[in-house]
Protein backbone atom coordinates (compact mmCIF):
# COMPACT_ATOMS: atom_id res chain seq x y z
CA UNK A 1 0.00 0.00 0.00
CA UNK A 2 1.37 3.20 -0.99
CA UNK A 3 2.44 5.98 2.30
CA UNK A 4 0.46 8.94 3.01
CA UNK A 5 3.63 11.50 3.91
CA UNK A 6 5.87 8.26 5.03
CA UNK A 7 2.64 6.94 7.27
CA UNK A 8 1.33 3.44 6.30
CA UNK A 9 -2.00 2.74 7.70
CA UNK A 10 -3.13 -0.90 8.81
CA UNK A 11 -5.60 -0.56 6.40
CA UNK A 12 -7.07 1.75 4.38
CA UNK A 13 -10.64 2.81 6.35
CA UNK A 14 -10.45 6.64 6.87
CA UNK A 15 -13.84 7.04 9.67
CA UNK A 16 -15.08 10.38 10.57
CA UNK A 17 -16.05 11.14 13.97
CA UNK A 18 -19.51 13.27 13.10
CA UNK A 19 -22.95 12.90 13.70
CA UNK A 20 -23.14 9.52 15.82
CA UNK A 21 -26.09 8.88 18.13
CA UNK A 22 -23.74 8.84 21.06
CA UNK A 23 -20.40 8.86 21.84
CA UNK A 24 -19.88 5.23 22.95
CA UNK A 25 -21.41 4.47 19.84
CA UNK A 26 -18.86 6.49 18.02
CA UNK A 27 -16.22 4.37 19.65
CA UNK A 28 -17.42 1.14 19.23
CA UNK A 29 -17.74 1.85 15.80
CA UNK A 30 -14.42 2.44 15.95
CA UNK A 31 -13.01 0.02 17.80
CA UNK A 32 -15.14 -2.62 16.27
CA UNK A 33 -13.85 -1.97 12.63
CA UNK A 34 -10.52 -1.04 13.51
CA UNK A 35 -10.75 2.10 11.15
CA UNK A 36 -7.01 3.19 10.53
CA UNK A 37 -7.90 6.88 10.70
CA UNK A 38 -10.25 9.35 12.31
CA UNK A 39 -10.58 12.42 11.24
CA UNK A 40 -11.79 15.43 13.74
CA UNK A 41 -12.57 18.95 13.54
CA UNK A 42 -12.91 22.40 15.49
CA UNK A 43 -15.57 24.51 17.03
CA UNK A 44 -15.61 27.23 19.45
CA UNK A 45 -15.16 25.57 23.22
CA UNK A 46 -17.56 26.27 25.78
CA UNK A 47 -16.87 26.58 28.89
CA UNK A 48 -17.72 23.39 30.07
CA UNK A 49 -14.94 21.84 28.04
CA UNK A 50 -16.74 19.62 25.96
CA UNK A 51 -13.94 19.64 23.16
CA UNK A 52 -11.65 17.38 26.10
CA UNK A 53 -13.94 15.00 26.65
CA UNK A 54 -13.78 14.46 23.11
CA UNK A 55 -10.23 14.74 22.39
CA UNK A 56 -9.57 12.33 25.01
CA UNK A 57 -11.72 9.47 24.00
CA UNK A 58 -10.04 10.12 20.23
CA UNK A 59 -6.50 9.67 22.08
CA UNK A 60 -7.65 6.61 23.84
CA UNK A 61 -8.81 4.64 20.58
CA UNK A 62 -5.13 5.29 19.42
CA UNK A 63 -5.72 5.96 15.76
CA UNK A 64 -4.41 8.10 13.14
CA UNK A 65 -5.78 11.73 13.49
CA UNK A 66 -6.79 13.83 10.67
CA UNK A 67 -8.04 17.70 11.67
CA UNK A 68 -10.36 19.01 8.85
CA UNK A 69 -10.73 22.21 7.50
CA UNK A 70 -14.99 21.57 7.31
CA UNK A 71 -17.22 25.06 6.43
CA UNK A 72 -14.01 27.17 5.42
CA UNK A 73 -14.73 29.18 2.36
CA UNK A 74 -11.67 31.52 2.08
CA UNK A 75 -8.01 30.78 1.62
CA UNK A 76 -7.29 32.76 4.96
CA UNK A 77 -10.24 31.03 7.02
CA UNK A 78 -8.58 27.34 5.86
CA UNK A 79 -4.83 28.29 6.73
CA UNK A 80 -5.80 29.89 10.27
CA UNK A 81 -7.77 26.99 11.10
CA UNK A 82 -5.38 24.54 9.71
CA UNK A 83 -3.00 26.57 12.35
CA UNK A 84 -5.25 26.10 15.18
CA UNK A 85 -5.87 22.21 14.70
CA UNK A 86 -1.98 22.04 14.26
CA UNK A 87 -1.91 23.01 17.77
CA UNK A 88 -5.04 20.98 19.29
CA UNK A 89 -4.42 17.79 17.70
CA UNK A 90 -0.52 17.86 17.58
CA UNK A 91 -0.34 16.57 13.83
CA UNK A 92 0.61 17.95 10.69
CA UNK A 93 -1.84 16.22 8.89
CA UNK A 94 -4.74 18.30 7.13
CA UNK A 95 -7.54 17.53 5.36
CA UNK A 96 -7.94 21.31 3.36
CA UNK A 97 -11.59 21.30 2.75
CA UNK A 98 -12.01 24.77 1.00
CA UNK A 99 -15.88 24.78 -0.03
CA UNK A 100 -17.03 26.42 -3.30
CA UNK A 101 -20.55 26.05 -3.49
CA UNK A 102 -23.62 26.19 -0.55
CA UNK A 103 -25.55 23.00 -1.91
CA UNK A 104 -23.34 20.56 -3.26
CA UNK A 105 -19.96 21.50 -1.23
CA UNK A 106 -18.62 21.14 -4.34
CA UNK A 107 -14.30 22.04 -3.65
CA UNK A 108 -13.01 25.63 -4.44
CA UNK A 109 -10.06 23.82 -6.75
CA UNK A 110 -8.98 27.45 -7.40
CA UNK A 111 -8.72 28.69 -3.98
CA UNK A 112 -7.29 25.22 -2.74
CA UNK A 113 -4.32 24.84 -4.49
CA UNK A 114 -3.80 28.47 -3.36
CA UNK A 115 -4.13 27.25 0.39
CA UNK A 116 -2.63 23.83 0.03
CA UNK A 117 0.87 25.86 -1.58
CA UNK A 118 0.83 27.76 1.68
CA UNK A 119 0.53 25.42 3.99
CA UNK A 120 2.78 23.18 2.28
CA UNK A 121 5.36 25.15 2.47
CA UNK A 122 4.51 25.60 6.11
CA UNK A 123 5.12 22.11 6.79
CA UNK A 124 1.48 21.00 6.73
CA UNK A 125 0.98 17.46 5.10
CA UNK A 126 -1.85 18.38 2.99
CA UNK A 127 -4.90 15.66 2.27
CA UNK A 128 -6.76 17.81 -0.13
CA UNK A 129 -10.52 17.33 -0.65
CA UNK A 130 -10.58 17.63 -4.42
CA UNK A 131 -13.02 17.29 -7.22
CA UNK A 132 -11.76 14.28 -9.83
CA UNK A 133 -10.60 16.90 -12.34
CA UNK A 134 -6.98 15.63 -13.49
CA UNK A 135 -5.19 19.19 -14.00
CA UNK A 136 -6.32 20.08 -10.15
CA UNK A 137 -4.50 16.90 -9.61
CA UNK A 138 -1.22 18.22 -11.04
CA UNK A 139 -1.57 21.79 -9.30
CA UNK A 140 -1.96 20.50 -5.91
CA UNK A 141 0.59 18.20 -6.21
CA UNK A 142 2.93 20.80 -7.78
CA UNK A 143 2.35 23.08 -4.50
CA UNK A 144 3.81 20.66 -2.51
CA UNK A 145 0.63 17.70 -1.63
CA UNK A 146 1.39 14.37 -1.65
CA UNK A 147 -1.97 12.94 -1.28
CA UNK A 148 -4.87 13.61 -3.45
CA UNK A 149 -8.62 13.07 -1.97
CA UNK A 150 -11.20 13.23 -4.90
CA UNK A 151 -14.82 13.54 -4.34
CA UNK A 152 -16.81 10.31 -4.90
CA UNK A 153 -20.15 12.31 -4.70
CA UNK A 154 -21.03 15.44 -2.82
CA UNK A 155 -20.45 15.18 0.92
CA UNK A 156 -23.41 13.43 2.88
CA UNK A 157 -25.38 12.28 -0.26
CA UNK A 158 -24.48 8.19 -0.66
CA UNK A 159 -24.92 7.94 -3.88
CA UNK A 160 -21.29 6.33 -4.50
CA UNK A 161 -18.87 6.68 -7.18
CA UNK A 162 -20.80 9.38 -9.50
CA UNK A 163 -18.05 9.33 -11.97
CA UNK A 164 -15.76 6.05 -11.76
CA UNK A 165 -14.54 6.79 -15.16
CA UNK A 166 -12.89 10.13 -14.20
CA UNK A 167 -11.69 8.29 -11.35
CA UNK A 168 -9.78 5.69 -12.73
CA UNK A 169 -8.32 8.36 -15.02
CA UNK A 170 -6.94 9.68 -12.15
CA UNK A 171 -5.55 6.62 -11.00
CA UNK A 172 -3.90 6.22 -14.22
CA UNK A 173 -2.49 9.72 -14.30
CA UNK A 174 -1.07 9.68 -10.61
CA UNK A 175 0.28 5.99 -10.70
CA UNK A 176 2.51 7.22 -7.50
CA UNK A 177 0.35 9.36 -5.68
CA UNK A 178 -1.91 8.32 -2.48
CA UNK A 179 -5.27 8.33 -3.73
CA UNK A 180 -8.53 8.41 -1.63
CA UNK A 181 -12.28 8.86 -2.72
CA UNK A 182 -13.49 10.82 0.37
CA UNK A 183 -17.32 11.60 0.59
CA UNK A 184 -20.35 10.11 -1.11
CA UNK A 185 -20.08 6.85 0.09
CA UNK A 186 -23.07 5.17 0.95
CA UNK A 187 -23.01 1.56 0.97
CA UNK A 188 -19.89 -1.15 1.43
CA UNK A 189 -20.43 -1.63 -2.56
CA UNK A 190 -18.84 1.88 -2.73
CA UNK A 191 -16.24 1.56 -1.04
CA UNK A 192 -15.07 -1.98 -2.29
CA UNK A 193 -15.37 0.17 -5.87
CA UNK A 194 -13.13 2.17 -5.02
CA UNK A 195 -10.53 0.25 -3.81
CA UNK A 196 -11.06 -2.14 -7.06
CA UNK A 197 -10.32 0.58 -8.82
CA UNK A 198 -6.74 0.92 -7.23
CA UNK A 199 -7.20 3.76 -4.59
CA UNK A 200 -5.10 3.63 -1.45
CA UNK A 201 -8.49 4.32 0.82
CA UNK A 202 -11.41 5.35 1.31
CA UNK A 203 -12.59 8.38 3.88
CA UNK A 204 -16.26 8.35 4.62
CA UNK A 205 -18.62 9.32 7.60
CA UNK A 206 -22.55 9.66 6.90
CA UNK A 207 -22.73 6.26 5.61
CA UNK A 208 -21.79 4.44 9.00
CA UNK A 209 -22.91 7.38 11.83
CA UNK A 210 -26.36 7.83 9.70
CA UNK A 211 -26.47 3.98 9.73
CA UNK A 212 -29.59 1.98 12.21
CA UNK A 213 -27.08 0.03 13.15
CA UNK A 214 -23.70 2.04 13.02
CA UNK A 215 -21.02 -0.40 14.48
CA UNK A 216 -21.99 -2.86 12.56
CA UNK A 217 -22.07 -0.58 9.36
CA UNK A 218 -18.69 0.29 10.02
CA UNK A 219 -17.37 -3.23 10.41
CA UNK A 220 -19.20 -3.65 6.77
CA UNK A 221 -17.09 -1.13 5.18
CA UNK A 222 -13.93 -2.08 7.15
CA UNK A 223 -14.45 -5.60 5.62
CA UNK A 224 -15.64 -3.97 2.03
CA UNK A 225 -12.31 -2.24 1.93
CA UNK A 226 -10.10 -4.86 2.27
CA UNK A 227 -11.97 -7.07 -0.09
CA UNK A 228 -11.99 -4.55 -2.68
CA UNK A 229 -8.28 -4.49 -1.58
CA UNK A 230 -7.45 -7.57 -2.41
CA UNK A 231 -9.47 -7.57 -5.49
CA UNK A 232 -7.77 -4.95 -7.30
CA UNK A 233 -4.03 -6.80 -5.89
CA UNK A 234 -5.42 -10.07 -7.39
CA UNK A 235 -5.75 -8.50 -11.26
CA UNK A 236 -10.00 -9.09 -12.01
CA UNK A 237 -10.63 -10.68 -15.23
CA UNK A 238 -12.17 -8.48 -18.23
CA UNK A 239 -15.28 -8.10 -18.69
CA UNK A 240 -16.78 -9.61 -22.13
CA UNK A 241 -20.33 -8.43 -23.80
CA UNK A 242 -20.74 -12.65 -24.32
CA UNK A 243 -21.44 -15.45 -22.20
CA UNK A 244 -18.37 -17.78 -22.69
CA UNK A 245 -19.27 -21.03 -20.67
CA UNK A 246 -16.86 -22.03 -18.04
CA UNK A 247 -17.99 -25.34 -17.35
CA UNK A 248 -15.96 -27.18 -20.32
CA UNK A 249 -17.15 -28.47 -23.42
CA UNK A 250 -14.91 -30.53 -24.38
CA UNK A 251 -15.91 -34.34 -23.10
CA UNK A 252 -19.55 -33.37 -22.51
CA UNK A 253 -21.63 -36.92 -23.48
CA UNK A 254 -23.56 -36.99 -26.59
CA UNK A 255 -27.72 -37.41 -25.18
CA UNK A 256 -30.03 -35.65 -27.67
CA UNK B 1 -12.58 46.03 28.74
CA UNK B 2 -15.18 44.48 26.21
CA UNK B 3 -13.96 42.05 24.19
CA UNK B 4 -16.43 39.50 22.40
CA UNK B 5 -15.22 36.09 22.96
CA UNK B 6 -16.87 33.02 20.60
CA UNK B 7 -19.02 35.83 19.87
CA UNK B 8 -20.73 36.80 22.60
CA UNK B 9 -19.56 40.26 23.92
CA UNK B 10 -17.84 39.86 27.40
CA UNK B 11 -16.60 42.08 30.04
CA UNK B 12 -12.85 41.02 31.23
CA UNK B 13 -10.36 42.57 33.63
CA UNK B 14 -7.21 41.02 32.38
CA UNK B 15 -5.04 42.51 30.03
CA UNK B 16 -2.82 39.13 28.01
CA UNK B 17 -4.45 36.33 26.22
CA UNK B 18 -3.39 33.81 28.40
CA UNK B 19 -4.67 35.80 31.42
CA UNK B 20 -8.12 36.20 29.82
CA UNK B 21 -8.62 32.70 28.90
CA UNK B 22 -7.78 31.59 32.98
CA UNK B 23 -10.47 34.44 33.58
CA UNK B 24 -13.32 32.91 31.22
CA UNK B 25 -12.68 29.55 32.11
CA UNK B 26 -11.29 27.93 29.27
CA UNK B 27 -8.58 25.23 30.14
CA UNK B 28 -7.23 21.77 28.40
CA UNK B 29 -6.28 22.39 25.16
CA UNK B 30 -7.58 25.11 22.62
CA UNK B 31 -6.43 26.92 20.26
CA UNK B 32 -6.85 30.93 19.80
CA UNK B 33 -7.67 33.73 17.29
CA UNK B 34 -7.60 37.22 18.01
CA UNK B 35 -9.07 39.52 15.32
CA UNK B 36 -8.81 36.25 12.64
CA UNK B 37 -5.38 36.16 13.31
CA UNK B 38 -4.29 33.25 14.89
CA UNK B 39 -1.87 33.55 18.22
CA UNK B 40 -0.11 29.94 19.00
CA UNK B 41 0.17 29.10 23.11
CA UNK B 42 4.17 30.35 23.32
CA UNK B 43 2.46 33.71 22.12
CA UNK B 44 -0.33 34.23 24.30
CA UNK B 45 1.40 35.47 27.57
CA UNK B 46 2.76 38.67 25.80
CA UNK B 47 -0.27 39.04 23.51
CA UNK B 48 -2.30 42.32 25.07
CA UNK B 49 -5.57 42.65 23.96
CA UNK B 50 -7.50 45.75 23.63
CA UNK B 51 -11.10 47.25 23.89
CA UNK B 52 -13.58 45.71 21.09
CA UNK B 53 -10.83 43.04 20.24
CA UNK B 54 -12.45 39.55 18.94
CA UNK B 55 -11.33 36.42 20.35
CA UNK B 56 -12.23 33.07 19.30
CA UNK B 57 -11.38 30.24 21.59
CA UNK B 58 -11.71 26.62 19.18
CA UNK B 59 -11.73 22.96 20.83
CA UNK B 60 -11.30 19.45 19.59
CA UNK B 61 -14.97 18.60 17.74
CA UNK B 62 -16.19 15.74 16.11
CA UNK B 63 -15.69 15.55 12.29
CA UNK B 64 -16.26 14.40 8.86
Amino acid sequence: MRAFYGTTLANPLMLGTAQYPSPSILEAAFRESGAAVATVSLRREGADGAGQAFWAMIRDLGVHVLPNTAGCHTVKEAVTTAHMAREVFETPWIKLELIGHTDSLQPDVFQLVEAAKILSDEGFQVFPYTTDDLIVGERLLAAGCEVLMPWGAPIGSGRGLANPYALRAMRAEFPDTPLVVDAGIGLPSHAAQAMELGYDAVLLNTAVAKAGDPVAMARAMMQAVQAGHLAHAADPMEARDMAEPSTPVVGKAFLS
Amino acid sequence: MQITVNGTPREVREKTLAAILEECGFSGRVATAVNEDFVPVSARGDRVLKDGDRLEVLGAMQGG
